[in-house]
């Protein structure tokens, strides 16, 4: 797959904060790329630059061949945009804003396909400020598709939506992404993360830690799994030396054995042959939180 | 083009949506126009002093008028809705969704001028139907001077959208400049009875300028050429101020 988008050593400062060290990475075409990292980590502003709505001090962009600093408005015709921070006049109704933004590209969307896909169809003639913060998050994805773009950027897209709106919120994504355009998604969520991006790059402090799949971070930088039950039993030395295992930790009742290979089957087995059979033996796999947590030594929501 | 037209038709509907903006630039002038009616009349003023230079108060008032519309439009209404775009982040909107400063500014201008020619013709069918004023003598040249009248006050709203920061900065500034210019410049007491230094104040106003170019072919007077060089001055500067500092965030 070629790169339709190459950012190479970017760099923004906002007078003394270095918001962007030094950041460098590739989005393959067709692909969901996620920026995963804390609050403040620069992902914002990465996605900012490559939008042509802020000047980078130093680096170098192209997103569809096009360089943001010269060629902004072209670029900008042919991406879609979700913003953390913006809004629409108070008194424009919904079905008013999808027309008119669709009005800067010949070849637009049907919105109101848009309106049914992201359930504000009965909202059509609502006003912006009557909108709940879930549905003017809806509308707002709405308005990035709605020029039909070849690179959509999605800034915090779930930030509002409840539990199922957002699992709702990911299969239309998975089915945009399907249709050939290309995603770039800003998250703090872990989660989203990991079930939405082909590939992850975590960010922290202005640079890049890691990238790779969601699968392939969790590979390379995890390695146990952890095998938790309960027990009254006494006397659990035994356990550390079952093949694979590499630590067992006993908080009360609570036993939890970390290790690497075919720890589970084999802490099961030995378990049944000292007459220990728990009701509550369950497997953690590592996740990208775990990841996370290694790569940068704290967790993403501080 | 088709992104100019559409911005522009919402832009319409949001004004006629914004009560206290309909007020503020159709109403007000209308309530000065009857309030101003009642206390003065149409008779020209008796004496040794000329007020409302020789002619009917409502003679005087009815294209000062137009011109309070065209400053109520660029002193407040303009600036406060420029502002608080910026501020709430639609310009950030409009801007990432590839709309140019031409469409944005384009359509306030059409907007601006729709809402200064309808409460023009508000204030004309009113006047003309309860206090009987003259009509206007040169009306082609009325109609220039109320194009040059119009785009003045635009470019300068554009202007004061520009430079202040925030919803909050606009009103209270704008209003300032609302009351100062109204009173002062030419749509309150009439000139002739202030003293130099209001009179001083008044001159250095846009809507002294306006109104003089507005009242002289309505009037019957001749076209006031210093009026419309100044006004085209100000429209220039306005302007190139505004493109100058126009800010998307």
């Amino acid at each position: 797959m070629p790169s339709i988008i190459s950012v190479q050593n970017l760099r923004k400062t906002y007078g003394k904060t270095i918001a962007v060290n030094d950041i460098s990475f590739e989005v393959e075409e067709g692909e969901i790329f996620g920026l995963l990292g804390p609050n403040g980590a620069g992902k914002t502003t990465t996605v900012e630059c490559m939008q042509a709505l802020r000047q980078p001090d130093s680096g170098d962009i192209r997103v569809l061949g096009l360089d943001p600093r010269t060629e902004a408005q072209a670029l900008r015709r042919r991406i879609g945009s979700q913003l953390q921070e913006s809004a629409l006049p108070d008194r424009i109704k919904v079905w008013e804003a999808l027309d008119m933004f669709a009005s800067v590209a010949p070849e637009a969307l049907d919105y109101h396909v848009l309106m049914d896909q992201w359930g504000i169809a009965e909202k059509r003639k609502a006003s912006f400020s009557s909108l709940s913060g879930g549905q003017r998050q809806r509308l707002f994805i709405a308005l990035a598709l709605v020029n039909n773009p070849e690179v959509v950027f999605l800034d915090e897209m779930t930030t509002g939506l409840d539990p199922a709106a957002r699992r709702v919120a990911w299969d239309l994504i998975r089915a945009i992404r399907d249709s050939g355009t290309t995603v770039v998604l800003v998250t703090h969520f872990m989660d989203e993360a990991e079930n939405l991006c082909d590939r992850v790059a975590i960010v922290d402090r202005g640079s890049i830690v890691a990238a790779d799949s969601p699968q392939g971070l969790i590979a390379r930088h995890t390695s146990d799994v952890r095998v938790i039950f309960t027990t009254d039993k006494g006397d659990l030395d035994w356990l550390e030396k079952v093949p694979g295992v590499t630590r067992v930790t006993r908080t009360g009742p609570r036993v939890e054995v970390e290790g690497s290979g075919p720890v589970l089957a084999l802490t099961a087995a030995a378990l049944v042959e000292h007459g220990i059979i728990p009701a509550d033996l369950r497997v953690e796999q590592p996740s990208l939180e775990d990841v996370f947590l290694k790569l940068t030594g704290h967790a993403a929501v501080d | 083009m088709r992104t100019l037209l559409k911005l522009t038709w919402v832009e319409i509907k949001l004004f006629i949506r914004e009560p206290i903006t309909v007020i503020f630039t159709l109403a007000l002038p209308l309530i000065f126009l009857f309030v101003m009616g009642g206390v003065f009349g149409n008779e020209p003023s008796q004496g040794d002093i000329i007020i409302y230079r020789g002619v009917g108060p409502m003679d005087y008032y009815m294209p000062s008028y137009y011109g309070l519309v065209m400053m109520a439009i660029g002193t407040v209404a303009l600036p406060v809705h420029l502002a608080g775009y910026r501020e709430r982040g639609v310009l950030r909107r409009f801007r990432a969704s590839s709309f140019s400063v031409w469409s944005v500014l384009g359509s306030q201008t059409m907007v601006s001028f729709a809402i200064a020619v309808t409460g023009s013709i508000l204030i004309t069918i009113m006047g003309i139907a309860v206090y009987h004023p003259h009509l206007p003598v040169y009306p082609v040249q009325l109609a220039a001077a109320f194009v040059l009248g119009a785009v003045c006050f635009i470019c300068f709203g554009f202007f004061l959208g520009a430079v202040l920061p925030s919803t909050r900065s606009a009103q209270g500034v704008g209003l300032i400049l609302f009351f100062i210019m109204m009173i002062l410049g030419g749509a309150g007491p009439p000139p002739e009875v202030m003293s130099g230094g209001m009179q001083f104040i008044g001159e250095i106003t846009p809507l002294h300028w306006v109104i003089y170019m507005l009242q002289n072919p309505w009037l019957g007077f001749e076209w006031h050429t210093n009026a419309s060089l100044i006004t085209a001055g100000i429209t220039v500067v306005s302007a190139g101020l505004a493109a100058r500092f126009f800010r998307w965030e």
